[in-house]
């Protein structure tokens, strides 16, 4: 394995030698920033490579006009909220799902079929699903409304903030940040959606788009890959984790994600509206709709004040440039999602940089 | 969240299953991997098999995960 992390890195020092200016390669996945960190991948890179952890969190993605409508939801006696472990603690306006627990009745579910169970166990209660991530989530959450729908469950629903990475990535090169010079794609997102998905962003924005796995050596070649097509003058697609990652992807997957939900244009922490990047129920399922049931709506609001994850989620800026990382926003006190969120890029600066340049 | 967990299929009646990973036993569906078998090793993400994959992959997959809880359970130490 040595072998092989000497080898990328050669390739990677010559090619951004040749390049001889700042290169910016952006991850968009959370396991890709936590690995990158765990590994001390950065201090490797050449001085003129700058890695910069995109949207790919989930949790912190997700608008805060999103949180808010779920905080809105669990003052309703009438409900139970299910939820992913990792949303429990983002803070909303005033408080989170963890500190309305006290009152509310919020339970935290492994799965989507936890949920739809929950929905069979308390007949006498609604059954909200909080139901957020990308690809990866989006299909298991399809599959149980389906279900509901097949066996007349109705005291269940879903909050659908299913979000689709591709849309986003195009937001950024489109305006928010055309520093970007190549995305190293996702990997388990890739499972479902192939990296097929990603040879528009190649033809259309002429950046390389390299999907690569979660071990060091894999994500040091991934960016290796990226650096030699970049100072070759050249912009490619190409899968370097194939031990599971199709160009196709999981077709089973992406026909029920299609049989249920429609992409709509939705709103992203720090990235605005973005043009068809979100799942919204069809209307044959809009019974399921908690949105539609409850008659709420997911209104853009402000960030907390001081909070600058929306610009570290462009890759605008790196977290200790925010005033508040490590002083009043701290993994065990968050202020804003990128921090709380154990895949966010503040939590993984914070945890391994401890505030420091991580090079 | 993005992370899938290899698991070997230890029972399998319809679309319904039983995993194992690292000696951790759990429910999951196949419903989104209809060729799953008995006995496969498949990815699991929010309790349903995405994927095949094969042993050297899951065994990499599988320390990596290590690795996360090991982090995932030290914030209060590197905090300083």
């Amino acid at each position: 394995m040595l072998d092989r992390i000497n080898k990328a890195q050669k390739l990677m020092n010559a090619a951004c030698e040749t390049l001889g200016r700042q290169i910016n390669i952006m991850e968009v996945c959370g396991t890709h920033t936590v690995s990158i960190f765990r590994n001390g991948v950065r201090s490797i890179l050449p001085a003129n490579l700058r890695l910069l952890s995109g949207p790919g969190c989930p949790v912190c993605v997700t608008d805060q006009g999103y949180i808010d409508a779920v905080l809105q939801l669990a003052d309703r006696e009438d409900c139970i909220i299910a939820t992913y472990g990792d949303m429990i603690r983002v803070p909303g306006q005033d408080d989170s799902l963890e500190t309305k627990r006290a009152k509310a009745e919020v339970k935290v579910v492994l799965s989507s079929e936890d949920a739809l169970q929950l929905a069979k166990d308390h007949p006498e209660k609604t059954v909200i699903f909080i139901a957020v991530g990308f690809e990866t989530t989006a299909p298991a959450t399809a599959v149980v409304v389906k279900e509901a729908a097949a066996a007349s469950i109705d005291n269940f629903c879903i909050l659908s903030g299913h979000k689709l990475v591709v849309p986003a990535m195009r937001a950024l090169l489109s305006g928010m940040n055309n520093k970007i010079d190549a995305f190293l794609c996702p990997g388990h997102v890739s499972v479902i959606i192939g990296y097929g998905a990603f040879a528009g962003i190649v033809r259309d924005f002429g950046r390389p788009c390299v999907v690569a796995g979660f071990e060091a050596v894999q994500i040091i070649e991934g960016l290796a890959e990226i650096c030699r097509q970049l100072s070759a003058g050249r912009a490619e697609l190409k899968s370097m984790y194939s031990a599971v990652v199709t160009e196709k992807g999981n077709t089973a997957a992406q026909q029920v994600i299609g049989e249920c939900f429609e992409p709509v244009d939705g709103y992203w922490r720090g990235l605005g509206k973005i043009e068809k990047s979100t799942l919204k129920l069809k209307d044959k399922y809009e019974r399921f709709d908690a949105f539609k049931r409850f008659d709420i709506s997911e209104s853009p609001v402000a960030e907390r004040k001081g909070c600058r994850c929306g610009e570290v989620l462009c890759g605008l800026i790196e977290p200790p440039q925010c005033a508040l990382f490590g002083r009043s926003c701290t993994p065990q006190e968050p202020v804003g999602p990128c921090m709380v969120s154990s895949e966010g890029a503040c939590a993984a600066w914070f945890k391994y940089g401890q505030g420091k340049r991580h090079k | 969240m993005c992370l899938a967990i290899p698991a070997r299929i230890v029972e399998l009646e319809a679309d319904r299953a039983v995993v194992d990973a690292m000696g951790n036993r759990w429910k999951a569906r196949t419903t989104l991997l209809p060729e799953a078998k008995l006995g496969d090793l498949v990815l699991i993400h929010a309790g349903f098999a995405i994927s095949l994959v094969d042993e050297e992959e899951a065994k990499k997959t599988w320390q990596l995960i290590a690795q996360i809880y090991e982090f995932e359970d030290t914030p209060n130490k590197v905090s300083g």
